[in-house]
């Protein structure tokens, strides 16, 4: 797996011409039509349940192309999509900079241990994501260690605690995604030229200064690519909110999946699903341009 | 004192390193030790050792019916992704045709699409059609949701390869076939092994999408995220532990294969 998504971040090079014209089309098809037939289609199902309204009985809905369903749906969740995008930004800045001397140091300092510390990067990710979810909520919780010795040690009061509080979601947000940020800055700054950072010094820059003018440039084809795995899933996630949050810390993702399998409100779930993905997709193309690199697939 | 200060800056980062990884595995360390605890129901307070939970690992109700359904799950939507992914790999790493753009970004959306969004889009397509979520659903969806994983991953090691090894094949009077059966395939091979084992532990851990399109069968993570308000049988803890370590091993092992076969270091 640590493999995998690194070489997802590795250049790609020019595919060579060759005579027979149909034969991609032949490889690419069978996929093709997979992905069509189950992720286009049922995003147009989605585009096309957005705007319809409730019919007779429940669960039954007619295309009434109304589009104020989207207004409904920002105006009755407001809160929540702010919050989605305050936790998943806040996770993704705290997930890089735990990640980025983690990376450093797997990168530059380990030696022979490299590719034992590379698979202890991903190793956490083997184990399954709601376990290490729900371990953290038994390990903050109330009859967990870490609160008794806060209130021994009374840094706490008796009535404060860890869990249902927002730090504790974006606490298990950040640890949750923390391998996707770290595997792409690892891939990036593994391909610097160490010749690079000599010259620097060579130059007179001091330690700092060729970390802040010749690494973090260099390494800023991973950070893109760190962020934006981080941010896109942390943005959309709910079993964080669920288990380690509180009423008032739900997320766009506890709205959508309640208003789908609970209450039943196709059309608004489906509109809010929408403002989601586009408000992603938005906020991806601008930062991708911003930054530069536009070499992610 | 200027000595350990001195010892401090310098080792700064490795010192960083060690709480990074600390911090990585205190929930992993939680998980594996609480798969000895002799808790009766749920296990949140330390109560004794035991290798009850072990020697029982299909003690709780459900669990094992879960962890079954997860894993046939699992290999079904590797086996399936695994090959479209793998033959989209080739059309786009070894070929230049019209639309390639179009695809590129195909393949793209899915892996930039929070997963809610996919399982109740998912969800909205069966249900207008009339098709029940069940065993079957879970599949497909998994399979959508790794196939873009298997292309990026084995297009990487498409792109990797050196030319020269193809071509030095065709001097030697291989046909394309020949080539392709003997140089590129063996070569792409760890890709496609690493492809394969990305797209299980997609499919293995999925919660999300799963919870959508699943109807009333029920996977590993689900049964964890519906005992964890109840309180997590220690079994649950024991399946854990034992994937984690399956998969370290694994890994582990693919390495020194790698090592040893390539012959670096």
């Amino acid at each position: 797996m640590s493999t995998a998504l690194l070489q997802a971040t590795t250049h790609e090079k020019k595919p060579s011409i060759t005579k027979k014209k149909l034969l991609p089309y032949w490889l690419l098809a069978p996929g093709i039509i997979w992905l069509v037939i189950f992720f286009l289609v049922p995003i147009y199902q989605l585009i096309s349940t957005s705007t319809q309204t409730q019919g007779y009985g429940i669960g039954t809905y007619v295309q009434t192309y109304r589009f104020s369903n989207f207004i409904d749906a920002i105006t009755s969740s407001k809160a929540q999509l702010i919050r989605s995008f305050e936790y998943a930004f806040l996770a993704t800045a705290f997930a890089l900079i735990i990640s980025y001397p983690l990376a450093y140091a797997v990168a530059f300092k380990s030696g022979r241990w490299k590719n034992t510390l590379l698979v202890l990067i991903v190793a956490p990710f083997f184990c399954s994501f709601l376990l290490r979810t729900v371990a953290w909520e038994q390990i903050l919780g109330e009859q967990g260690l870490v609160i008794k010795f806060l209130r021994f040690a009374h840094i706490m009061g008796a009535q404060g605690h860890l869990t249902a509080t927002p730090f504790a979601v974006v606490a298990g947000l950040t640890y949750n995604f923390l391998p996707f940020m770290t595997l792409p800055l690892y891939a990036s700054l593994e391909r610097i030229d160490i010749r690079m950072m000599e010259a620097s010094g060579d130059l007179y820059a001091n330690a700092l200064t060729t970390f802040r003018k010749v690494t973090i440039p260099l390494s800023m084809p991973g950070v893109v690519a760190g962020t934006l795995l981080t941010f896109i899933p942390a943005a959309g996630d709910y079993i964080n909110a669920e288990l380690l949050g509180n009423p008032g810390t739900k997320m766009i993702g506890n709205v959508i999946e309640a208003r789908y399998l609970e209450i039943v409100d196709y059309p608004g779930a489906a509109a809010l699903s929408l403002i989601l993905m586009v408000t992603i997709l938005i906020l991806v193309m601008a930062y991708v341009k911003r930054a530069g690199t536009e070499e992610l697939v | 004192m200027k000595q350990v200060s001195r010892w401090f800056s310098r080792n700064l980062i490795r010192i960083y390193a060690v709480l990074g990884f600390t911090y990585l595995f205190i929930p992993i360390i939680y998980t594996i030790a609480f798969s000895f605890n002799a808790s009766t129901k749920s296990n949140l307070v330390w109560v004794g050792f035991t290798w009850n939970n072990w020697l029982n690992p299909c003690g709780a109700p459900d669990v094992c019916n879960a962890l079954g359904n997860s894993l046939k799950i699992g290999v079904l939507a590797t086996f399936f992704a695994t090959i479209l992914g793998t033959l989209m790999a080739f059309a786009m790493g070894r070929y230049a045709f019209k639309g390639r753009s179009i695809v590129n970004i195909l393949i793209f959306l899915p892996m930039a699409t929070p997963e809610i969004v996919m399982g109740a889009s998912l969800l909205t397509m069966f249900i207008s059609f009339g098709f029940n979520p069940g065993f079957w659903t879970i599949v497909i969806a998994h399979v959508m949701f790794c196939i873009s994983f298997v292309v990026v991953t084995v297009k990487a090691r498409i792109a990797s390869l050196d030319p020269r090894l193809e071509q030095a094949a065709m001097d030697l009077y291989a046909d394309e076939r020949e080539t392709f059966r003997r140089v590129t395939l063996p070569l792409v091979a760890p890709g496609i092994a690493a492809a394969a084992l990305l797209a299980f532990s997609l499919s293995f851990d999925d919660f999300i999408i799963t919870n959508f399109n699943s109807g009333d069968v029920n996977t590993f993570p689900k049964f964890v995220y519906i005992s964890a308000q109840r309180g997590l049988p220690p079994q649950a803890n024991v399946i854990g532990s034992s994937m984690f370590l399956i998969a370290l091993i694994i890994v582990l092992v693919g390495q020194f294969v790698g090592r040893k076969r390539t012959g670096v270091r």
